[in-house]
């Protein structure tokens, strides 16, 4: 019996980016279903009713919740030649300690960047620097977080590349002066088909902003 | 097979359910650990070389190899020890384990404590909040001795370390009766089946104490 998979997802979230390119690591058929976040949709009401957002993946009819745990899903469902987390304890344990640390400080710092004004953005936008050249410290000389092979954490933070260039915009300063090897290891991660395939243009994202903030009831 | 030596460390609080949740981990896969109590806020040289990037316990040190994140933590112990396991082994009982794990840790950690003491919109507000979160947990306990069916697993540890021995002291503390039998009668079961259990009672921070511990905390967070 073939595998049903969708995706309830939401074009530029950087956290559905994570799940997107999961799924194409691991060559796995999904049907994507774009949400409308303002006027929710039953199935997305039905299948994360404790968060109500998206992602979620659903995998024959059992519903998947949080980007990171739907990564760590598929990886355990479609095991691959390619692993997406190393088998060690203490390699795993790590890998997911620094997705952590992504999934805590990336998101809340960046909003600051492009969703606030003066003295807010600019303690928003000093906040985002140091927190990338932390992850740039942690990546060193390596090509991916996972060493030479691409995996877990280069997933977990890929996708807030495609929404770089608006930060840069919004809080007029560049990312690549700051974080050089970072720029770097995005410009070698979206070469893979994967993630080309998963993250939108960051045209695309930078023109949609000023549009969600106008849904936000932000000026 | 070589005998090896086996060194495990555990930095760890008296107060703090996340340290207690590893405690009831190694306790239960039987690992014999050294436990060194930080004597909070003052932080030791030791946690801070440990754990420079948070600052905070728990720290697992296995050998040569530093541990943080009590998730984490959990898991890897459940890995590099395989008996009496403690995440399911099914794939997708596990993605459901990890989504209540964080859900606790997440929302009901913020809405049952922080949320609740502020009471930005009202005390029955911020009561009527938390207790609709904690409905989900109530659903996930029905007609089971532990989320972890029939003995303790990966969620009795998450949210038997912080609501019944972290939580509800603060909600005492502060006069709330959060979850009454009458509208929780699972949750409350699971907390009297817990209860029962040898490794948990070890690892429950002295009643009173706690009590006091929560309440100042709570007084801080309301006068900031």
């Amino acid at each position: 019996m073939a595998d049903e998979v969708l995706l309830l997802d939401f074009w530029p979230s950087m956290f559905g980016m994570r799940t997107r390119i999961a799924l194409e690591e691991k060559n796995v058929k999904f049907d994507y279903r774009e949400q409308d976040l303002w006027n929710k949709s039953p199935i997305l009401l039905e299948m994360n009713p404790v968060h109500k957002k998206i992602p979620v993946l659903i995998h024959n009819g059992k519903p998947v919740c949080e980007s990171l745990i739907q990564v760590e899903y598929i990886d355990e469902v479609w095991p691959s030649k390619t692993p997406l987390l190393p088998s060690d304890p203490y390699q795993r344990a790590h890998a997911k300690f620094w997705g952590d640390f992504i999934d805590k400080k990336v998101y809340a710092s960046a909003r600051l960047i492009w969703g606030a004004k003066g003295e807010e953005q600019e303690a928003g936008k000093k906040e985002f620097i140091e927190i990338l050249k932390t992850l740039e410290s942690e990546l060193g000389d390596k090509t991916y977080f996972g060493g030479e092979t691409f995996g877990y954490v280069d997933i977990a933070l890929i996708g807030f590349s495609s929404w770089f260039k608006a930060y840069e915009k919004f809080g007029d300063f560049s990312i690549e002066v700051e974080c050089p090897k970072l720029i770097a290891w995005a410009k070698r991660c979206v070469k893979r088909e994967s993630v080309a395939k998963s993250l939108p243009g960051s045209e695309k994202i930078t023109k949609f902003v000023p549009e969600l903030k106008k849904k936000l009831g932000i000026e | 097979m070589a005998e090896k030596e086996e060194s495990v460390k555990l930095l760890g609080f008296w107060a703090s359910p996340f340290s207690r949740r590893v405690e009831m981990a190694l306790k239960l896969k039987g690992v014999p650990y050294e436990y060194l109590e930080e004597d909070l806020p003052n932080k030791t040289p030791l946690l801070l070389e440990l754990n420079p990037l948070h600052k905070k316990v728990p720290v697992l040190v296995h050998n040569d190899k530093i541990l943080l994140e009590s998730h984490l933590i959990l898991e890897y112990i459940d890995q590099t020890w395989k008996n009496n396991p403690i995440l399911p082994q099914d794939p997708y009982e596990k993605a459901m384990a990890r989504f209540w794990a964080k859900f606790i840790d997440d929302q009901i950690l913020t809405l049952g404590f922080r949320s609740l003491v502020k009471a930005e919109k009202g005390r029955e507000v911020a009561i009527e909040e938390t207790r609709e979160l904690l409905t989900f947990l109530e659903k996930e306990v029905t007609g089971k001795d532990f989320f972890g069916g029939k003995t303790i697993g990966f969620l009795d540890m998450i949210a038997g370390s912080i609501i019944p021995f972290c939580l509800a002291r603060l909600w005492e503390g502060i006069g709330i009766d959060m979850i009454p039998e009458e509208k929780f009668p699972e949750l409350n079961r699971w907390i009297k089946n817990l209860e029962e259990v040898e490794i948990v009672r070890e690892c429950i921070p002295p009643r009173e104490k706690q009590i006091e511990r929560m309440t100042k905390i709570a007084e801080t967070i309301k006068s900031a």
